[in-house]
């Protein structure tokens, strides 16, 4: 029914944002933006964590009203007061976090808030005769019946994109759709974007990974600091052009890695073993070692034994058997406060969880780990000064991108969040550093800084383990790899030596050969 | 005298007592869940409780008729309910302490106006036991079951109604969405305000009768502290029905069965001293919610707030 409606009268040829102006308290979110998609393209709208992206979908949804500027739809100007207006104009958008309930099953999760066909009574029936038919047509895979919270991150992401199909939308938005998906779902995603755009629908695609945009999107519409900088054809465009656009300067998309001297192994793991939250072995018997000047990668697909691994290490889950030695010591079943004096340092994955008070302010959170030395504190009292000087010198030497000292932590963007983490790690000097997942959601300047700070450390005769999904990242950056599996250590090969598609073997279980 | 216990006649008057003190914790807990499958949690149903109770009982005092004694029980509790809306849905207050404040704004008014308007504890004639035809001569059951009064038998209606409504009905469809992800509800164009306005505002009409229940159907009396902490044993209830209407019936029927039971065994004088025996539903709640809490999963955004635009 909404399909005829939206297939005879109202199809969307071409949507224009016109001059849209977006203030928030003490930042210009969009300025004069104009932003144009038509029917039948991917158009990929490109920018770093901050530069107004989202900001502008979200206009365009009617999440936000815009403080200046209109909106054209097939040249006719329409005014978007909420999500509900969006959707009956034929947007639809698909958040990075999934705007879905859990507790209820796919078809009630489509037939959410629409009318139906039985007035009061809920045609949930009809709906899965409908998703069906709409599955079939995209290539869009799904059982109607499951519950939401039983279905994969990628499934979710279909029914993401069922529902707004179901409601008749020509234009789809995507806001990062690729942030949580494996290799293998991008790839379907694409295919199913792909058949959308020439079924007449238009797609905005939201990235800021410049690969992904390269290989999916027809335009490219790059933001910087709440404007654009260009639209140009994606077949005009390189790697390179996009990232300078992007940041508004050179970047290094890799990084160098002058040869170290390598010192005597400083971290040392003998047949370690540990259960995870379930109680069952996540770690079963692993032994490495680490040398002073090194970055020594662990590459993985997630849930290998990784997290576990990293918090062994950290002294935050007890192992069950074998033993850790950090500098000549044995410090297993240490607690996380000694470890900390003898020099270990500890990038944790779940920056927001582990590594931050979010409602402590950045002085507060550099001081954290050190809050009871001299000269921050003496006795009980706490050197406010010697604080606060403290605090400001990591902020310049890490280019934390704070408006003062005293700001609350979660107003900070993830990039930055991620510096501050990093200034009061390394700032203590650490024989070793645990770096788990250290640019994960972060921005490509913020990542590009990580990485140069994780190499100059290894300089510095650090010994570094770092824990990535990203293989690029590891790649990059480490000097060995060695690829988790099943909570065992398959393999360890030197960086020169390694190709993606030896590594992808180990990480899918391989021995070496 | 345990001979005297396990008589069928003893059995049945427990189990038809049980089934009358049902009939408060019924609408009260049917009322909370539905708010709480809004996500809002509302602890002054205590309150609205007694102030639909003193409301009930004053009308029908003052004008004979059981019909407007109702109606003003469930005008006053709905409009209760909507204050408690409008604190935790358009002030966002915290939930909990506005609960609080229901609950003692009834409990202190329920008793002024009772000073000031009836000053003693008078009686009314409340809505008559209707036996059902032929259903309420079957031996055994027919007594247990069909020899009750209008709200007795509107308590146990409302449990298929209101699973019918969550579970069969669009407007059931948003309230659990609502519930669970608020966000996800706004951005298909659900009101989140205006559900759970209703659902509080309904929820509070019920408690309303529950009051009324107390006052002009089964005790036909008012005075101070009516339902003496009842509307908590109600919350309580909700948790241990895990959020749903049949659990809801589980946990009003288990809870008043021992009330009754405590309440013989003090009549025909078994030797537990009577503090125990008036302890014993409430041990039992306390006993039962320890073991079934980790059981089901309360609606994710239940005490919370919705913002549009965070996070």
């Amino acid at each position: 029914m909404t399909d005829q409606i939206s297939l005879q009268q109202r199809r969307i040829e071409r949507v224009e944002m016109r001059g849209i102006v977006k203030r928030f308290p003490g930042v210009l979110a969009n300025d004069h933006i104009d932003f144009e998609v038509r029917a039948g393209e991917i158009h990929a709208l490109l920018g770093e964590n901050g530069a107004g992206k989202t900001t502008l979908m979200n206009i365009l949804y009617g999440l936000y009203r815009p403080d200046q500027g209109q909106i054209a739809i097939n040249g006719q100007v329409v005014a978007i007061h909420s999500p509900a207006n969006a959707i009956r104009l034929g947007i639809g958008m698909i958040h990075q976090h999934f705007m879905l309930v859990p507790t209820l099953s796919v078809v009630e999760n489509v037939a959410l808030g629409l009318p139906s066909s039985r007035g009061f009574l809920l045609d949930l029936d009809v709906v899965t005769e409908r998703i069906r038919h709409l599955s079939q047509t995209y290539g869009l895979k799904v059982d109607p019946a499951a519950m939401v919270w039983q279905l994969a991150v990628g499934e979710q992401q279909r029914v993401e994109i069922l529902k707004a199909l179901y409601r008749g939308a020509d234009l789809l938005i995507l806001d990062e759709p690729t942030a949580v998906l494996t290799p293998q779902e991008v790839e379907e995603l694409f295919t199913t974007l792909r058949r959308m755009a020439r079924e007449g629908h238009a797609l905005i695609f939201i990235s800021h990974k410049l690969h992904e945009v390269l290989s999916i999107s027809d335009r490219v519409t790059v933001l910087r600091d709440g404007r654009v900088v260009k639209t140009l054809p994606t077949a005009e465009a390189t790697r390179e052009d996009l990232a300078r656009l992007m940041v508004g300067r050179e970047v290094l998309l890799r990084v160098e890695r002058p040869p170290v001297k390598l010192g005597d192994p400083v971290l040392r793991l003998e047949d370690l073993w540990a259960d995870s939250d379930k109680g069952v072995p996540a770690l079963r018997g692993v032994s490495l070692q680490v040398r002073s000047g090194e970055i020594l990668g662990i590459a993985g697909v997630s849930g290998n034994g990784q997290r576990e691994l990293a918090e062994v290490i950290a002294g935050l889950r007890p192992p069950t058997q074998g033993r850790i030695i950090i500098a000549g010591v044995d410090t297993t079943g240490w607690s996380p406060e000694r470890l900390l004096k003898h020099g270990l340092a500890y990038i944790p994955e779940e920056r927001m969880r582990d590594g931050v008070i979010r409602d402590f302010s950045v002085e507060e959170n550099l001081i954290l780990k050190n809050h009871t030395d001299r000269p921050y504190a003496s006795g009980i009292f706490m050197n406010f000064g010697k604080i606060a000087e403290y605090a400001d010198n990591l902020i310049a030497n890490f280019d934390i991108r704070t408006p003062s000292r005293d700001t609350p932590l979660k107003n900070l963007s993830g990039g930055n969040i991620q510096k501050m983490v990093l200034a009061r790690e390394l700032s203590r000097e650490p024989r070793v550093l645990i770096a788990a997942q250290p640019t994960r959601g972060v921005d490509i300047s913020a990542t590009e800084y990580i990485h140069r700070q994780l190499v100059a450390q290894r300089a510095k005769g650090t010994a570094t383990l770092l824990i990535s999904e990203d293989l690029d990242e590891i790649l990059n950056l480490s000097d060995r790899i060695a690829v988790m599996y099943e909570g065992q250590i398959v393999g360890i090969v030197d960086q020169h030596e390694a190709t993606v598609e030896q590594l992808g073997l180990m990480m899918a279980g391989a021995h070496r050969t | 005298m345990i001979a005297r216990l396990f008589s069928l006649n003893t059995i049945v008057g427990i189990i038809t007592a049980g089934i009358r003190l049902a009939t408060p914790y019924l609408y009260a807990t049917i009322g909370e869940t539905l708010g709480q499958r809004s996500g809002l949690v509302n602890l002054g149903v205590d309150g609205i409780m007694l102030m639909g109770a003193y409301a009930a009982f004053f009308v029908t005092f003052k004008t004979g008729s059981l019909a407007l004694g109702l109606l003003a029980a469930i005008v006053v509790g709905g409009l209760m309910g909507l204050v408690m809306a409008f604190f935790s849905v358009t002030l966002k207050a915290e939930q909990g302490i506005t609960g609080i404040g229901v609950y003692l704004f009834g409990l202190g008014m329920s008793n002024l106006l009772f000073q000031k308007t009836l000053g003693t504890v008078e009686t009314v004639s409340g809505f008559p036991a209707i036996h059902i035809p032929l259903l309420s001569d079957i031996p055994v059951l027919g007594p247990i079951f069909f020899r009750h009064n209008l709200l007795v038998y509107g308590a146990f209606a409302l449990v298929p109604i209101s699973w019918f409504i969550l579970n069969k009905t669009t407007l059931g469809l948003k309230i659990r969405a609502v519930g669970d992800n608020p966000e996800a509800a706004d951005s298909l164009g659900v009101s989140v305000t205006g559900v759970r306005y209703l659902t509080e505002t309904v929820g509070g009409m019920l408690e309303g009768i529950a009051g009324a229940s107390l006052s002009i159907a089964l005790l036909n009396v008012f005075q101070e502290n009516l339902t003496n902490g009842m509307g908590f044993i109600a919350v309580a209830l909700v948790y241990f029905g895990g959020w749903r209407a049949v659990g809801a019936l589980a946990g009003a029927i288990l809870f008043s069965t021992v009330n009754a039971l405590q309440l013989w065994l003090q009549v025909i004088g078994i030797l537990i001293p009577p503090d125990f025996a008036i302890m014993m539903p409430y041990v039992l709640t306390i006993v039962v919610l320890a073991f079934t809490a980790q059981r089901v999963r309360a609606p994710a955004a239940l005490s919370k707030p919705f913002e549009r635009g965070e996070g």
